[in-house]
């Protein structure tokens, strides 16, 4: 590059063509296979000094790695950011890029290879530029580069001046997105993580921009480019290396190039540079670059690149025309490796887009010897019975029939992907898309995954770790310790986060421990740390995932999300989201849940995965995420449980009836937590009105759905609240004969608990579940899931004389034979109770039953030690203290009236104190 | 019509094509189809009628060189009726499977009125076809006056279509007996006809070629031997892709049904009729039709045609129960009819589909309440 003015004037002077004898400028289509076999053909055909390719001149020292047996394409070539792993470009290769071949050539016959477009210094600083705010117009653009110079040629007069349409130029360098990756013009740039808004530009930005191919196609009668291109060049001679070997041998490998660079020149004489004006400085950069390569070798120069540069190529500009257009390009620090590509990444579906939608079939078309058809076709039927398919070799020639004639129907040269397509799904799927699904997934994209040898520099993602590990003063060490963490402090918040993070990747650095303090706040995190040296390998195995640790936690977790197989699987990722402080991987997350949750017909399943969805939410408020996706996603989940619950807890045994039971409990606790944000949002009146209505028409709900019954008659109030509808189901569950005893006896409980039964209401119901008619052993069912499973119901029985009265009256009315039935149950039930609940109990059903005074609430014969009637003024005593304790403000003139009221809360705090 | 061998055949009684009920495509399109066929300069198959290419148009809709404008026969994916006809053309036998309502039959009888010229020679498939239906029978008369001859047999469709390079059509193959189903066998690979009696075979002239339609939510009919089923081409037709198409197929059929039936036309029915359609489709393809939330699809098929019955069945309810016009109650029943054919577990997938998504859409609030009442 130094001493341009001689070539510059040597070039001036000769005034040779850039087409006969000058350099050998083979345009390509990124990840053709056509493209990559004409190359090769070009290149045997020329054997030129050297070979120049579109690509980052600071990769040039990576090309050698190229050669190396370790390294095995898919295989990308990443620049990032010194200092910001997180702006990052790629430039993908398969085993049939064009590049990839000419490399390879390249390197068989030791001969240089050079990248010779803008370097990535540059591309990745304009990418910085094009995400800041208000996106600036390039420095160059101002300045026309076809502004005429004094020794201007024809061809560049011709050239129409870019700067009529600067247009917004939010390009991100050359970084590509998706939709525009496949003209051939680009390189295959990706930005690795799109910052939000970055879509819309380049949305808008397409629509500024012209696709050469789609006109090229629209101009041969093809709606589809792909297509087009497909039949033009990729197709050529049959589509096989066989048939093309032999063109080379005619002298005729250049032919393509020539007329594709032609088709190119006509359209950029149209258009310009099509609103790619960033292009312009690129080409100038790429033409530089040549003039260098041809002072050292001649004219014996090949270049590899988009076929849209090479009309751009050949054009004859002055150097200082070009080394205008490079004036000034904001610069930053950039570094290069090789990191290993998946074909998966390589197509579109996965959004990163580097552009082509079917690398397997691609790769196929690649390597297959001849006959491309017809061995695809094999390879699908062996596919498929791997699958437990029948598929016969009649199959196979059936297949390739169709394929024939539906291509010959629809005026192609030869069957494409779409053609043997259709035939597979007609004669081997049986006109089923499932198998084609698999054979897409497997084949047309395939599983394929590069290697990178060791050699390779460090992965970004490494370098990130260590800058993390650094600035957070947390270094690797092999030995073992604790980590106490607490999370109001930002640092250990950030250290808290980064191993959640590392964890997600599969780096096990740190475990969560149980903290010695037995702290149960929610502040503090206790981590066991432990490097081990395998830990750097899975660190450069998660360097596919992203380029910094935040973004490939993020990335992974999506995938996670998408694999995981369990609903409660996906919970947990929510969960680990929220703790890892990865709020952008939450969409799709919850995304995932909502569908598994549709889909998952246990009711269990949904029953695990509501409390666990409902801490994240308890836990993203401590943290003060945004969880509002969650809160929707948990209200919906909570939905279909309650419209699942009910008939799955009919007609169940003993063991299911349990572990509804548990079920039940759990979702009870979230729909607790859950109820909050929901009811402030709501219309205030809604949770009130419908109690009211449900204390109208208690047992009533003998329906297929308890959840239904109160809503028609009062619809507009159960749209309220959550909880509201969660009691109807419990009242529901509770008044259904089908429904065990455990569950009716505990969402009676539940529902006591909650007030929204008072002591007679339930005092009836036990009464229903305990009469005489009833089986023994389900009236003990009954009580169990009443009074039993440590969840206070000793205090109850205690409180309660009316309902220890019941059970004391059922249990003394049971016959013999059915007592020694019903024993273990009872014993089950009431061995749990504390032995001071015991004893009272015991003494109170000693003393006899509460008749002698009625069954007045709080029962007229006292223990003893107690006055028959509430000493008033002595029991306000306690009431300032209790106050206190509560947090409670009230006005001392009010205590004596809450004095009756007393008893409820406390069972309320009883339950939740057992429940958390 | 042009094959009527038989003094029998239900082609020579007289009929006056004009005047029937429903006529044949090849008379209905006579105009459009020698429209194409004038045109028509591309390759054919032997036989044919017309090229593939010809025949892809004539179902596709189109308008031709000299401005004949051709009324598309089929509405949807062109790729369907490219593969269908390409495997015509490629001498396999074409199977052409869906849900019922999705215009099978009326493909098949198109293709063949296209191909062949003829619609008719046509074997209906039940459970009690008899082999006599695909491959010959006999004229006991004559046998018996004059022993076993080929004045004596009754040829099938299919032996007919052999004969004269035609297309023969099997409606639902899978009712037919797999017994009888497997005579199909030699016939589609040998293309041969074995006459046992008379030690004679009919031998499939070129253009003979077999389009078979069945119904593929019936499972457990009697499913096709692997070896029938490897001698066909299958061909999926889906359902109608958007729901504007499905709205606009269930207003027309409505419409034309309700005028035979001499219900009143409802003036708003258009609303309730784009509801029913999005339940049935938002069920049957498990996700809203916003494309958020995934439900689960009951074991019923909601076919288009399912919905047009329920619309209908709203509309006499409500020009004969209600004031006219149809409202969200007089379809609510017969949807639930038609989603709960498994009283357990529909009853839940509907219940769902009700609270998770139908409570929260706007302007579903009647219907909400209407389903909420029936589903009790």
């Amino acid at each position: 590059m130094t001493g341009p003015d001689k070539s510059d004037a040597r070039r001036g002077a000769g005034g040779e063509g850039a087409v006969s004898g000058g350099p050998l400028l083979l345009g390509v289509r990124h990840h053709g296979p056509g493209s990559a076999r004409a190359v090769r053909a070009a290149l045997d055909a020329a054997r030129p000094r050297t070979v120049l390719i579109e690509g980052p001149p600071e990769a040039d020292a990576l090309i050698a790695l190229a050669a190396d047996e370790d390294m095995r394409p898919p295989v990308a070539l990443l620049a990032h950011v010194v200092d910001e792993p997180g702006r990052a470009a790629f430039w993908p290769f398969a085993e049939f890029s064009p590049e990839w071949i000419a490399i390879q050539w390249a390197l068989e016959h030791d001969v240089p290879a050079r990248f010779i477009d803008l370097p990535a210094t540059h591309s990745l600083a304009w990418q910085e530029k094009a995400t800041g705010s208000p996106p600036p117009v390039p420095e160059a653009s101002p300045e026309p580069p076809a502004e005429p110079g004094p020794d201007l040629s024809p061809e560049a007069a011709a050239q129409p001046g870019p700067g009529a349409s600067p247009g917004p130029a939010v390009s991100p360098g050359p970084a590509v997105s998706p939709g525009e990756s496949g003209n051939p013009e680009d390189p295959d740039v990706v930005k690795t993580h799109a910052p939000a808004g970055t879509p819309e530009a380049a949305a808008q930005e397409d629509a500024l921009r012209i696709d050469p191919l789609a006109v090229l196609a629209d101009a041969a009668g093809y709606d589809d480019p792909e297509r087009w291109w497909e039949d033009v060049i990729e197709y050529r001679g049959g589509g096989t290396s066989q048939a093309l070997k032999e063109l080379g041998h005619n002298g005729e490998a250049f032919a393509p190039f020539e007329v594709l660079a032609d088709a190119m020149g006509a359209l950029r004489d149209v258009y310009g540079s099509g609103g790619h004006d960033r292009d312009l400085v690129r080409e100038a950069y790429m033409r530089i670059q040549l003039r260098a390569a041809q002072r050292e070798f001649g004219d014996d120069v090949a270049v590899v690149c988009g076929a849209w540069h090479v009309p751009a190529l050949r054009q004859r500009t002055t150097v200082t025309a070009d080394r205008a257009l490079l004036k000034g390009l904001p610069k930053v620090k950039a570094d290069m490796t090789w990191v290993p590509w998946t074909h998966r990444r390589l197509s579109r579906a996965s959004g990163y887009g580097a552009g082509i939608d079917s690398p397997g079939w691609y790769g196929h078309l690649f390597s297959a010897p001849d006959r491309p058809v017809e061995r695809w076709m094999t390879k699908v039927a062996g596919f498929l019975r791997e699958e437990d398919r029948i598929v016969s070799s009649a199959h196979v020639i059936e297949a390739v029939r169709l394929a024939r004639t539906l291509a010959a129907m629809r005026g192609r040269p030869l069957p494409g992907l779409t053609e043997t397509t259709d035939a597979i799904r007609a004669v081997m799927c049986e006109g089923s898309d499932v198998p084609l699904a698999l054979v897409h997934d497997k084949l047309v994209v395939g599983d394929v995954l590069g290697e990178v040898p060791a050699a390779a520099p460090a992965v970004p993602l490494q370098r990130d770790l260590t800058r993390l590990q650094r600035r957070l003063r947390l270094k690797p060490e092999a030995l073992e310790r604790e980590l106490e963490l607490d999370l109001r402090k930002e640092t250990d918040a950030a250290r808290s986060t980064l191993l959640h993070r590392l964890r997600l990747l599969g780096v096990d650095w740190g475990e969560p421990a149980r903290s010695a303090r037995g702290s149960t706040g929610t502040f503090r995190e206790t981590w066991r740390l432990r490097w081990e040296p395998e830990l750097s390998v899975r660190v450069a195995e998660a360097g596919i995932w992203g380029t910094t640790v935040l973004t490939a936690a993020m990335a992974k977790a999506e995938s996670d999300a998408v694999a995981a197989e369990a609903l409660a699987d996906v919970t947990a990722l929510a969960e680990r989201c929220l703790l890892a402080e990865l709020p952008d991987a939450l969409p799709v997350v919850m995304r995932v849940l909502a569908d598994r949750a549709a889909l998952d017909t246990d009711v269990g399943h949904l029953a695990q995965a509501l409390p666990a969805l409902v801490r994240s939410l308890r836990y993203g408020d401590v943290r003060g995420t945004d969880t509002h996706a969650l809160a929707e996603v948990a209200a919906g989940l909570a939905e279909r449980l309650f419209v699942g619950l009910p008939p799955a807890c009919a007609s169940l045994d003993a063991d299911a009836a349990a572990e509804m039971r548990s079920h039940v409990d759990a979702v009870h606790g979230a729909v607790g937590l859950l109820d909050e944000p929901r009811e402030a949002g709501a219309e205030p009146g809604g949770a009130e009105t419908g109690p009211a209505g449900a204390g109208a028409e208690p047992g009533g709900a003998e329906m297929e759905l308890g959840g239904a019954e109160m809503e028609r008659g009062d619809g507009e109030a159960a749209r309220g609240g959550i909880r509201t509808r969660w009691h109807s189901v419990l009242r529901g569950l509770a008044g259904r004969d089908s429904v065990p005893g455990v569950i009716r006896g505990r969402s009676t409980r539940l529902l006591l608990d909650d007030v929204e039964l008072d002591g007679d209401e339930a005092g009836r119901l036990m009464g229903l579940a305990l009469s005489p008619g009833t089986p023994p052993g389900d009236a003990a069912a009954w009580i169990e899931g009443f009074v039993g499973g440590g969840s206070g119901g000793g205090m109850l029985l205690v409180h309660d004389e009316q309902l220890l009265a019941l059970v004391d009256a059922w249990l003394t009315g049971v016959s013999a034979d059915a007592f020694t039935d019903v024993l273990p149950l009872l014993r089950r039930t009431f061995s749990a109770y504390e032995p001071g609940v015991r004893r009272t109990l015991g003494e109170l059903v000693r003393r006899g039953p509460a008749g002698a005074s009625g069954p007045d609430h709080g029962g007229g014969a006292a223990p003893h030690g107690f006055a028959p009637e509430l000493d008033g003024p002595r029991a306000d005593g306690v009431l300032p203290v209790l106050s206190l304790l509560l947090g409670l403000d009230i006005p001392a003139d009010d205590i004596p009236a809450q004095a009756d009221a007393l008893p409820a809360p406390a069972h309320n705090d009883l339950a939740f104190a057992e429940a958390s | 019509m042009s094959v009527s061998v038989e003094p029998t055949s239900v082609d020579a009684s007289g009929n006056n094509p004009s005047e029937a009920l429903r006529p044949h495509a090849e008379t209905a399109f006579a105009d459009e189809l020698a429209a194409l066929a004038a045109q028509d300069d591309r390759p054919r198959p032997a036989r044919w009628r017309m090229s593939p290419w010809a025949v892809a148009t004539y179902l596709l809709g189109g308008s031709l060189a000299d401005g004949t404008v051709i009324t598309p026969k089929y509405v949807g994916p062109r790729r369907i009726v490219e593969v269908a006809v390409t495997t015509l053309a490629t001498d396999r036998a074409l199977l052409l499977l869906g849900v019922p309502g999705t215009a099978k039959t009326w493909v098949s009888e198109h293709l063949a009125a296209a191909i062949s010229g003829d619609s008719t020679l046509l074997v209906q498939g039940t459970a009690g076809t008899p082999e006599e239906a695909i491959r010959y029978g006999w004229n006991y008369a004559q046998l018996l006056a004059h022993g076993p001859s080929r004045d004596a047999l009754v040829p099938s469709p299919v032996m007919r279509a052999m004969a004269e390079g035609m297309t023969a059509r099997i409606e639902e193959l899978t009712r037919i007996p797999a017994d009888v189903q497997d005579t199909l066998i030699t016939i589609l690979s040998e293309k041969t006809l074995p006459i046992p009696e008379l030690g004679q075979e009919v031998q499939a002239v070129r253009g003979f070629n077999v389009i078979a339609t069945a119904n593929d939510r019936d499972r457990g009919v009697n499913d096709l031997s692997s070896a029938l089923r490897r001698r066909f081409n299958t061909v999926v037709l889906p359902l109608p892709e958007s729901a504007d198409a499905e709205v606009d197929i269930v207003a027309r059929r409505v419409d034309q049904i309700g005028r035979s039936l001499d219900l009143p036309t409802a003036p708003d029915g258009i609303d309730e009729i784009r509801r029913v359609v999005t339940v049935f489709r938002e069920l049957r393809d498990g996700v809203t039709a916003d494309g958020r939330t995934k439900v689960k699809s009951p074991s019923g098929t909601l076919s288009t045609a399912e919905a047009i019955s329920v619309v209908t069945n709203g509309l006499a309810l409500a020009a004969h129960f209600g004031d006219g016009v149809l409202r969200p109650s007089d379809v609510a029943a017969g949807i639930l009819g038609a989603v709960v054919r498994d009283p357990s577990a529909d009853r839940v997938i509907w219940q769902e589909y009700l609270e998770a998504v139908v409570r929260e859409r706007d302007g579903w609030k009647d219907f909400y309440r209407a389903c909420r009442e029936v589903s009790a």
